[in-house]
């Protein structure tokens, strides 16, 4: 049982706040990740849990115990690094030991040269090889063991990253942009990996990543952070369809969500929508919600700037009427085709239109507002 | 046109050859007239005409001599002892101070490495008649803690330290704290063998300063069963049995070959451990 | 020691938390106190001792002292062995930077040009940087010798007549300058070949490719601005190095002949621990700290500013 609560974290360096104010309950046994650009204080919130860093107010809860005056190695957290942080000196088989020595051997037992020669050390070592060696089994490393982490390639890197968190049996497992330093094709084989792991071992895992398609193919839930501040937590499904705030919008999903302010589209002379509530600023909409038809009045008008054929689908670059600002559609291949240079008027299925105000924040449509109130 | 080019290629090569030579005949010019002294018989040295062997070897004799009239094998001896004492002591204080400067955060640190910056300013020697006084003092002049003592800080060893343990990403620190390790541990276990070739650089800078220093020496032994070999051999040679030039030629070829011997026989090591530490 | 915990106020906590990090405080200080208090004790301590020395009149085993002013300063300045050993020590200066830096530059650059015998050469160099140089002083001594020596022999067979170098006024600050070149270039010749090995072949390729492909070329577009920092860099220590010298003069010269040979180091040494004029010496002391301190200082602002390519 290790659910994670963290009740209003703050953090800053001197002046700069790094997070601000983060309050977030992680389940028992969730895969959640912290999504965000770079800087965006999810690393740190992340080393705040795992005890590497202290915050300035609020509180850390591991299975609903405070933690904040525990050590890094009482709070039962493993941590996978970016870097792998490797013992570069240690052969695979004692970067994993090491761990379980520190935890099972008494400080006289790690004594150098004294302690080999204590009682009782041979039994301990015999149970840590016979754990080792099943761990590696399942990771499929069991042939690296003698070997130096700077003989290993990235994957294998990897994988003993993996391995030295998981001998501990940790109840929480935290993961700090672990893929980032592997090659395209091997990070989508890892990302699966991570989910197989996940779900044999049924333990929390909290994962950090700048990528959101990683957030969003991983986890059961994804935390939305940017500049210190927690936007939207929750299933990437909901994310994707029904973000609260612009940012989000804009950082999940790809191609980008189009947006329009309302001022260009009335500017453009295309008519607005029905349902438009009155403090809405920008009008979002994601490019499979955007359908091409002939250009006309009172519509949203461009012309094809170019065309990205990617096989199975088709994305269209459309630059407004005005010059100003492109839109993104995407077609099917079977489609009618468009070529560069063509105009089209493009039409916008109300139900997917996104509303937000000045601010950002999401506006729902105002019949669902009046029929609440 | 080629063979012109490679005419040009065999004259600077011949060029550089010879260039070389006379510059390393330059540099080794004093070693092969030590050896060659150290060999001779008094007559042969005063001879008018030179040769570079002896005609009656007499180098059993020399040696002899400056093995018995002196104690040799002690000055080598206090030299091994007083050089391991010193850097033992210098990695003793410098490596946790280096770590707590590199990886640890607290209240004065960059207070603290700002005083070991100025510390690098001050030359040893101008700390001479303080660290006389002091030894005077406390009984210590003529012993072996007068040689080791004032070596036992070194804020050179603190800074290069610094900076290695500095290239040691945090991660790495991060990751052993996790998996339970303490702070001294993580010294011992991660940041030393992380950082020994840079270590082995400071060693051989520490050793190779201290075995070559007459300066302090001079000033705090005077006894000769205590001296190291830089002072040993000056007491040698100011003594009855050097005034004769074959015995104290075949003195200085012992004083000096230990540290060229382990030179050569770790050349790479020493010239990179050298050129590195004084870089850095 | 359940949620209870986490329902203490506010402060509470946060002085919890001011505990944990003022225990990583406490380790941090307790790993740095060895080095803090030697670093007072042996370094700053004594720096400070050393001023204050030189405004006494204090003699070592004297258990009286005066505060007597800087009458050691104006001494020392009044004193024309001091403006000797200055002079000297400059000139000594002038002779070995230019001399090492030279011969080391054009060393490494021949050992780098091919691979022939570059081990050979790099350790035959280098061996007079490991050499107990108060040993090697005395080698140099009788190789200096005006009858035995092979320096007047050899000149003898080219039918010169050389002198007595380290007893003739005229030549004592010389040799002993020669023999400081003799220790230093190898080390120089080092700093320059990694330096050489950092500049990259590219370089090369693209001055080639722009007409500067001759030897000359090479060297003058590309190697010599490329060792700018290295050169500066080995200049500074090779100028340390020579302020510092002492050894040679100590075994060789001790000074003479007539204080023509005279170093500020010596000359602290020998007024300090010959003569025991403690605050005489403590003031010189100070004047040697200062040209250091000035000379290390100038140099890195220099450093700092000169040779910045990137």
């Amino acid at each position: 049982m290790a659910e994670i609560e963290l009740r209003d974290i703050e953090k800053s360096y001197g002046e700069t706040a790094i997070v601000k104010g983060v309050s977030l309950s992680i389940r028992d046994g969730e895969f959640l990740t912290l999504v965000g650009p770079s800087g965006c204080g999810k690393s740190t919130l992340l080393r705040i849990i795992a005890g590497l860093e202290a915050q300035n107010s609020g509180e850390v809860l591991v299975a609903g115990r405070c933690v904040d005056d525990k050590r890094p190695k009482e709070r039962d957290v493993a941590m996978v690094f970016q870097s792998y942080a490797l013992y570069p000196h240690l052969s695979v088989f004692d970067n994993l030991a090491l761990p379980l020595r520190t935890r099972r051997l008494s400080f006289a037992q790690r004594l150098p040269l004294v302690g080999r020669a204590l009682p009782g050390r041979g039994d301990v070592e015999k149970a840590i090889r016979a754990e080792i060696e099943q761990a590696a089994s399942m990771l499929d490393i069991a042939h690296l063991l003698r070997r130096k982490p700077g003989q290993l390639s990235g994957g294998q890197r990897q994988r003993v990253a993996l391995g030295r968190a998981m001998v501990r049996h940790p109840a929480v497992f935290l993961m700090d942009e672990p893929l980032s330093n592997l090659d395209a094709k091997l990070r989508v084989q890892m990302r699966a990996e991570i989910i197989a792991l996940h779900r044999r071992l049924g333990v929390t895992f909290v994962y950090v990543t700048h990528d959101q398609a990683e957030a969003m193919t991983m986890s059961d839930r994804v935390a939305v952070m940017m500049d210190g501040e927690l936007l939207q937590v929750d299933r990437p499904e909901r994310l994707y369809r029904d973000p609260e705030d612009l940012r989000v919008a804009e950082m999940i999903g790809s191609p980008k969500i189009n947006v329009v302010s309302r001022a260009h589209w009335v500017s453009l002379g295309a008519s607005l929508p029905a349902g438009i509530h009155r403090n809405t600023a920008h009008l979002a909409f994601r490019p499979e919600a955007v359908g091409i038809v002939a250009s006309g009045d009172g519509r949203l008008n461009g012309v094809v700037a170019s065309v990205e054929n990617l096989g199975s689908d088709i994305f269209l670059n459309v630059t407004l009427a005005d010059g100003q600002g492109t839109v993104v559609v995407r077609t099917h291949p079977d489609a009618s085709r468009s070529e560069a240079g063509r105009s089209v008027g493009l039409q916008i299925d109300p139900a997917c239109l996104l509303q937000f105000d000045g601010a950002g924040m999401r506006q729902r449509e105002v019949e669902r507002v009046e029929a609440a109130a | 046109m080629i063979s012109r080019f490679s005419d040009r290629r065999f004259a600077g090569r011949v060029a550089r050859h010879a260039i070389l030579l006379l510059t390393a005949a330059f540099a080794l010019l004093p070693f092969v007239w030590m050896v060659s002294l150290s060999l001779k018989p008094p007559q042969e040295i005063f001879q008018a005409d030179f040769r570079l062997w002896p005609t009656a070897f007499h180098g059993g004799e020399n040696y002899r001599i400056a093995l018995t009239a002196a104690p040799m094998f002690s000055f080598l001896l206090n030299g091994v002892l007083v050089c391991a004492a010193i850097f033992a002591l210098q990695l003793l204080v410098c490596i946790p101070c280096a770590y707590a400067l590199a990886k640890l955060r607290f209240r004065g640190r960059d207070t603290l490495f700002s005083a070991v910056l100025v510390g690098l300013l001050l030359p040893p020697q101008a700390l001479a008649i303080p660290h006389f006084v002091m030894l005077n003092v406390f009984g210590f002049l003529d012993t072996y803690a007068a040689l080791i003592l004032p070596w036992a800080i070194s804020t050179f060893g603190i800074f290069l330290l610094r900076q290695f343990f500095r290239s040691i990403p945090d991660e790495i620190i991060h990751a052993a704290r996790l998996d339970g390790l303490g702070e001294f541990e993580i010294i011992w276990r991660i940041m030393i063998p992380m950082t020994a070739p840079a270590l082995a650089a400071f060693g051989i800078f520490s050793v190779v300063a201290h075995w070559n220093d007459l300066f302090w020496p001079l000033i705090a032994v005077r006894r000769a069963e205590i001296s190291t070999p830089a002072l040993g051999i000056l007491l040698f040679r100011d003594d009855e049995a050097g005034q004769f030039l074959g015995p104290l030629m075949a003195g200085a070829v012992i004083i000096v070959a230990p540290l060229l011997l382990a030179f050569l026989i770790a050349q790479r090591r020493f010239i990179d451990g050298l050129a590195v530490t004084t870089m850095k | 020691m359940t949620a209870l915990d986490c329902n203490r106020p506010r402060e509470a906590a946060a002085k919890a938390r001011l505990a944990t990090r003022s225990g990583e405080h406490g380790l941090a200080w307790l790993a740095v106190s060895p080095a803090l208090l030697l670093l007072v004790g042996l370094l700053f301590g004594p720096v400070a001792a050393v001023v204050l020395f030189s405004l006494t009149d204090w003699q070592l085993g004297s258990f009286t002292f005066h505060f007597i002013g800087i009458a050691n300063f104006r001494a020392l300045f009044a004193d024309p062995t001091f403006w000797k050993a200055l002079t000297n020590t400059l000139v000594y200066v002038a002779i070995v930077v230019p001399g090492t830096v030279l011969l080391g530059l054009v060393v490494a650059l021949l050992i780098e040009t091919s691979p022939g015998l570059r081990g050979f050469y790099r350790a035959a160099h280098f061996l007079p940087v490991m050499s107990t140089m108060s040993a090697m002083a005395i080698v140099w001594g009788t190789m200096l010798h005006p009858t035995i020596g092979l320096v007047n022999r050899a000149l003898g067979v080219m039918g010169i007549s050389g002198v007595n170098w380290l007893r003739d006024e005229r030549t004592a600050l010389l040799a002993l300058a020669l023999i400081g070149i003799w220790q230093g270039f190898g080390f120089a010749m080092v700093l320059f070949v990694s330096g050489l090995k950092a500049v990259p072949q590219q370089l090369y390729d693209a001055a080639a490719v722009d007409g500067a492909d001759g030897v000359l070329d090479r060297l003058r577009f590309v190697t010599l601005p490329m060792l700018g920092p290295v050169t500066m860099f080995v200049v500074i220590l090779t100028a340390k190095r020579s302020f510092e010298v002492f050894d040679s003069v100590r075994v060789l010269t001790q000074g003479g002949p007539n204080y023509a040979s005279e170093v500020l180091l010596h000359r602290l040494y020998t007024e300090s621990f010959d003569f025991l004029h403690m605050g005489y010496g403590a003031a010189l002391t100070v004047v040697y700290l200062a040209v250091i301190v000035l000379l290390t200082l100038t140099q890195a602002r220099l450093l700092e500013r000169r040779v910045h390519y990137s």
